[in-house]
């Protein structure tokens, strides 16, 4: 069951068509957290079905008419957990089972001393390599190297679903950026609001489902041209 | 002469139809240029050689070069616009969407009641440019 020292916690996971996987994933994530928000972006496959039958285990949906994207989705899902006056930390949590459990719990830990505002999911933090092929890889690294240079920090890691920040940075993003695009303006908003943050060495799992499933790296392109034409 | 005819009653039509629509200023503005736009048109089909007496003086050679250039122009400033526009309306969906998935949401809690709680913070309508 849920552990009572993240009665606070509220994790986000935006959802699009992960209805092999959503059960398992919600499953797992219920086992530490008791309160789990699923955006599901007009999902065609179920999945929000799928969600709506854990209800009893603490996961609430929420369903988007239209696809809108996964910033969006993380837009909607801070603004309903932020109307729950006993929230007190986030954690953003992608629904293809790319994420581990553990590792979000000791972010949200981190979070919960106070130490830092917003703890950054990072894959490549201490040097690590990060299970993923070499093309993606050298994508990835191309995106830090780029969003650290116009957004003024120096990550290990830009473009990592998984987050825990508390109310007060919640309060303070406004995403626009519906698509991809939010990894980007996630920080620069961070920075802007002059929040806390710090990074979190972080396993990603590259399973065949995910990989299949995951951003084609064209979506790169179409990435930066979004952030170029603001 | 038949194809002079049909081109202006083509440009006419044209015209006449991106005149409808509602807007202010800007519209108004765009309703002018359009105006503009059909006129020349018409001079240039009455009078094919004056679009290559303008592109002489202009140095641009033959009359369809300066069409072409002038179209290009014209068709990434209407890219550009469309662009905004696009992207105005995305906004404003994705607001409305919003709205709709938490004003369709469970109450966060048991214990906090009411659905209205959900959202009230943040992302009113006024919030969407
Ligand atoms: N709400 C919403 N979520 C999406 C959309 N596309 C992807 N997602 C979710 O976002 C999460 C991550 O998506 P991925 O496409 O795997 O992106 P990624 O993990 O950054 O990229 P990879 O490293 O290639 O896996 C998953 O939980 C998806 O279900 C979308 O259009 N809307
Ligand atoms: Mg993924």
């Amino acid at each position: 069951m849920a552990q009572a020292r993240f009665d606070d916690v509220w994790v986000v996971i935006p959802v699009y068509n992960e209805a092999p996987v959503l059960a398992a994933v919600l499953d797992d994530v219920t086992g530490t957290f008791g309160h789990v928000c699923v955006v599901d972006d007009c999902s065609t496959d179920g999945s929000d079905a799928i969600a709506r039958g854990l209800s009893g285990r603490g996961v609430r949906v929420l369903r988007h008419p239209i696809n809108l994207g996964q910033g969006a989705a993380l837009q909607t899902g801070l603004e309903y957990v932020l109307a729950d006056p006993l929230m007190g930390r986030v954690v953003t949590f992608d629904a293809d089972g790319q994420h581990h459990v553990p590792d979000a719990a000791a972010m949200a830990e981190r979070v919960g001393t106070g130490e830092l505002d917003v703890v950054l999911g990072s894959r490549f933090l201490g040097g690590a390599k990060g299970a993923m092929g070499g093309a993606k890889r050298l994508v990835l690294k191309a995106a830090v190297a780029y969003t650290n240079l116009s957004v003024g920090m120096k990550l290990t890691d830009t473009h990592n679903g998984l987050r825990a920040m508390n109310r007060q940075a919640a309060q303070a993003l406004h995403l626009t950026q519906n698509g991809m695009a939010h990894a980007t303006e996630i920080l620069e908003q961070i920075k802007r609001a002059g929040l806390r943050y710090g990074e979190h060495k972080v396993e990603i799992s590259y399973s065949p489902y995910a990989k299949a499933k995951g951003q084609s790296l064209l979506n790169s392109v179409n990435i930066l041209v979004d952030l170029m034409l603001r | 002469m038949f194809i002079k005819i049909a081109l202006i009653v083509a440009v006419m039509a044209v015209a006449l139809f991106m005149l409808r629509g509602q807007g202010a200023r800007r519209q108004a503005l765009r309703r002018l240029g359009l105006l503009l736009f059909a006129a020349l048109a018409v001079v240039s089909i009455v009078f094919p050689d004056s679009l290559t007496t303008v592109a002489q003086r202009l140095n641009v050679g033959r009359g369809a070069d300066l069409l072409l250039y002038v179209l290009i122009v014209v068709f990434f400033s209407y890219v550009a616009s469309r662009y905004v526009r696009d992207r105005r309306s995305a906004q404003q969906l994705t607001a409305l969407a919003r709205r709709l998935a938490l004003d369709e949401a469970p109450p966060p809690r048991e214990c906090v009641a009411g659905p209205e709680v959900a959202g009230s913070e943040a992302a009113g309508p006024a919030e969407v440019a």
